[in-house]
């Protein structure tokens, strides 16, 4: 596994009263895709925007490169390396594709090749096709890859993706999980919350299985697909 | 009407259009960002002017008539932008996360504070600002004579439209506001750091405030009036153009520049009821006004989600201990006590009425003082041209306000958050103008004066018991109606309009209806308070006393059922006590709400209540947030 990348103990969070999270654990190393798996509502996303700082109501420690971040503001976070894709993508509405990518813009916080707008048209070429359209009037998945893009933009050193692969068409999906791929092979680490199994089975190495608010289960990906039992209990719909 | 003098019209007309775009510019740059709508942003103005007036001799001396008069106006706008930080720094950037209303009410405070500041410095007197060397003339247009000045400011306006649309568009700054007015805690997780971002855009807009405020030197003397009429003017514009827009801005200032110039013609007494007559209009057609978007989600929309009115229970014994005391007050208590109690109880009822359609209700009003004028109005008019027995006037004029709310509310309540708050500031203005301009019926400016209770009800203590009945019957019927399912409705449609929808509830009604009776109880404290001081004048109907019922709401407790009661009292007596100590009330006044708003958003009684007295521990009480978006 290596170093960690990202590392988090004993997580609690909360909305109001409600408690979310239950004493969540979890570990991305460096180079490492893990999947976060696990029904609607089972505490995905909440995990993420825990580890980003989006949310006031938490307990527990998070690490990022070894650094406690849990008291850092979400652009603090962001500027130590850390890139978070949002589930509802939240493309700038009124700025262009190369507006949205500016915003994200920022220079890599080791030696790494930066990204480019030209780097990422080629990672996604449909963008680089619109790059002057209204990032609002995109499809989908035009969106999807822009919110990707815009997250590489800052040069990240590990990306949070929230359900990438989600009401995209097959052809898109298929897209995706090329560029997370790629994105691997550039030694990026990324954790990914799913709810399509294969999806992750085709990117991820390792996935955490969570559902009502806990970690049920951590393992390689390959078992998860062969443990029927773990998916009936925790992933079938 | 020939040609060259419709000419001149516009141009006159589009002149305006470019002090008022200059403006308005500011402001809604400020509030794209920040959500937060800056009522300072007119003492900005003139603060501008003032800054202006007073470093124009010595630039000039220095730097000569060429440059000099320009420099100077610099000066003071980048002066005038520093003030602007120090307001974003110390108070607003702790409230970015805050309901509307206290937002609101800090920015408020900070225009009491300044308007005083600004009479400490510079006196009660206006100041006659200087005329530029060079644009003193006037050209020749179609045979008639326009003033160089104005054929300048023609220009400036668009000059500044070109350079900020440059600005926001041509620069990596101006594409980070762009992205956080549309979703600000996207550009955060992107790496964007907001206090710096929101620093400097209130740096651009309190600069384009005060630069507006040096420019309008020339055709006006800085004076102290300056401020309202400008931000009720830099109002209408953002919100016709669409809070947020400056195109929108830009559209709007050539709307009702030219409005003002032809109104004036056709409607020479009042202006400003047309001006606000086409903003309604605006908005019945364009709800976010002609270029703007709707307000996201993610911002304060939810803002009164937490203010929720179930108190504790209160024990019955402390209500009638209470009633208790107010019953045998006149026994012991001076005259003039009494007096001030009864006044206490009135604005008691104003601000309990005006807190149930903004806790209860979800229903941010900022014009609440139109019911109250009303009701005074009606009352004193009923009295005196048609001799209505002064008892029945008392009852029948607040079913006036109740009627003229009903229709007000049926208009107000298609819109939300910071658009029906400056809906309802519109037509209390509307209604404040017509008061200040009908002087054959309303008395103008002097009012109406020499209207007392008949007989046995005038004596000081007698008409303490009338009020105390009266006021008193009222606010038990509208706290009935918060713990009913009529006031669960409320609530419901407040935490969540779209479920209501989705279970059938006709939310709309239910805040017409809400509306109404707050409008009926404010008419009811309009009439009684006409009577206690036995007559009216236009400042009943002023944004001042719409403030007022919301401070008083904020001191004793928003988010409490009895909090706007006391907070009515500790007002009423702090006011009476505090005024004859110091010329400087506002000032006064303007610290204690912003102390209010950032360290007791609560109040009173919330502090009160957030106390566990067994215990002798305190919870902490901070400003009740927006909730979180849920996943």
């Amino acid at each position: 596994m290596g170093e960690a990348m990202l590392k988090i103990t004993g997580l609690n969070a909360y909305y109001g009263r409600a408690h979310i999270l239950h004493d969540v654990d979890l570990t991305l190393g460096r180079g490492e895709v893990v999947a976060l798996l696990g029904r609607n509502g089972a505490g995905k996303s909440t995990i993420m925007k825990s580890a980003m700082g989006l949310l006031s109501g938490r307990s527990g420690r998070v690490e990022f490169r070894g650094r406690d971040v849990g008291a850092l503001r979400p652009y603090r976070i962001s500027r130590l390396g850390l890139a978070y894709v949002p589930e509802d993508r939240r493309i700038f509405s009124g700025l262009t594709v190369l507006e949205n990518l500016e915003v994200g813009r920022r220079a890599p916080a080791d030696a790494s090749k930066p990204w480019t707008p030209e780097r990422l048209f080629d990672l996604f070429p449909n963008l680089g096709e619109r790059r002057d359209q209204d990032g609002a009037r995109l499809s989908g998945g035009e969106q999807q890859m822009l919110t990707v893009g815009r997250a590489l933009m800052g040069n990240p050193l590990a990306i949070l993706l929230d359900e990438p692969s989600e009401g995209l068409a097959p052809i898109i999906v298929e897209q995706m999980a090329r560029a997370v791929k790629t994105l691997k092979d550039e030694g990026m680490s990324i954790l990914l919350s799913e709810q399509n199994l294969y999806f992750a089975h085709a990117v991820g190495d390792r996935a955490y299985v969570v559902d009502r608010g806990r970690i049920r289960y951590e393992g390689r990906l390959d078992e998860i697909m062969a443990n029927d039992e773990i998916r009936r209990a925790h992933l079938a719909v | 009407m020939d040609l060259s003098f419709v000419v001149n019209q516009v141009l006159t007309g589009l002149a305006g259009a470019s002090s008022l775009f200059l403006v308005a510019s500011g402001l809604t740059l400020i509030f794209g960002v920040s959500r937060i709508v800056n009522f300072a942003h007119g003492s900005l103005f003139m603060l501008g002017a003032y800054a202006a007036v007073t470093i124009y001799g010595p630039v000039v001396a220095a730097l000569g008539p060429a440059i000099g008069p320009w420099f100077a106006m610099l000066c003071a706008a980048l002066a005038v932008g520093l003030v602007g930080v120090a307001i974003e720094v110390l108070i607003l950037r702790r409230l970015y996360h805050a309901p509307h209303m206290l937002q609101i009410l800090a920015t408020f405070g900070i225009v009491l504070i300044m308007q005083d500041a600004v009479v400490l410095i510079w006196g009660y007197d206006q100041i006659v600002g200087p005329r530029i060397p060079g644009l003193r003339g006037a050209v020749t247009i179609f045979g008639l004579r326009f003033p160089q000045y104005e054929l300048f400011m023609l220009f400036a306006g668009p000059a500044v439209f070109v350079g900020l649309w440059l600005l926001l568009h041509r620069t990596r700054w101006g594409t980070l506001v762009r992205a956080a007015t549309r979703d600000r805690e996207m550009a955060d997780i992107l790496g964007v750091d907001q206090a710096k971002l929101f620093t400097s855009v209130f740096f651009l807009g309190a600069a384009l405030a005060g630069l507006a405020g040096g420019l309008q030197l020339p055709r006006e003397p800085a004076n102290i009036y300056l401020d309202v009429r400008v931000i009720l003017e830099a109002f209408v514009v953002t919100v016709i153009g669409g809070l947020g827009s400056i195109g929108g801005a830009l559209l709007a200032s050539i709307l009702i520049g030219l409005l003002q110039a032809f109104g004036i013609l056709i409607f020479p007494k009042s202006t400003l009821v047309l001006v606000f007559a086409v903003m309604a209009i605006v908005l019945m057609f364009r709800p976010w006004g002609l270029l703007g978007r709707p307000e996201p989600q993610t911002t304060s929309d939810l803002a009164e989600t937490k203010a929720a009115p179930p108190d504790r229970p209160y024990a019955a014994h402390l209500v009638v201990a209470v009633l208790a005391v107010l019953m045998v007050l006149p026994l012991f208590a001076p005259d003039y006590i009494v007096k001030l109690s009864t006044q206490a109880i009135i604005f008691g009822l104003l601000a309990f009425s005006l807190n149930f359609i903004v806790a209860t209700g979800g229903i941010l009003s900022f014009g609440h003082a139109a019911f109250f004028g009303i009701g005074a109005y009606t009352a004193a008019i009923a009295v005196k041209n048609y001799g209505v027995p002064a008892g029945a006037a008392l009852l029948a004029a607040p079913l006036i306000a109740g009627v003229v709310a009903l229709g007000v509310g049926w208009f107000i309540v298609r819109r939300t958050g910071i658009y029906l708050a400056m809906l309802t500031l519109a037509f209390a203005q509307i209604v404040w103008s017509v008061a200040f301009q009908w002087v054959e019926l309303t008395g103008g400016d002097n009012g109406i004066v020499g209207v007392w209770m008949p007989g046995w009800a005038s004596a000081t203590g007698a008409y303490y018991y009338l009020t105390l009945a009266v006021c008193g019957t009222a606010i038990a019927v509208i706290w009935r109606a918060v713990f009913s399912p009529f006031g669960y409705t409320l609530r419901a449609g407040r935490d969540s309009a779209l479920r209501c929808d989705a279970i059938g509830i006709d939310l709309r009604r239910h805040r017409v209806l809400a509306f109404a009776l707050a409008g009926t109880a404010a008419g009811l404290a309009g009439s009684s308070f006409m009577f206690l001081k036995g007559g009216v004048d236009p400042s009943l109907l002023s944004m001042d006393i719409s403030a007022d019922a919301l401070i008083m709401s904020l001191i004793g407790g928003v988010q409490t059922v009895v909090g706007p009661l006391v907070g009515a009292a500790a007002f009423t007596f702090l006011k009476a006590y505090i005024m004859p100590l110091t010329d400087q009330w506002r000032l006064v006044l303007g610290v204690i709400i912003i102390v209010l708003v950032l360290a007791f958003p609560r109040g009173i009684v919330g502090f009160v209540n957030a106390r566990d007295w067994f215990s002798r521990t305190v919870t902490r009480s901070p400003i009740p947030a927006v909730e979180e978006r849920t996943a």
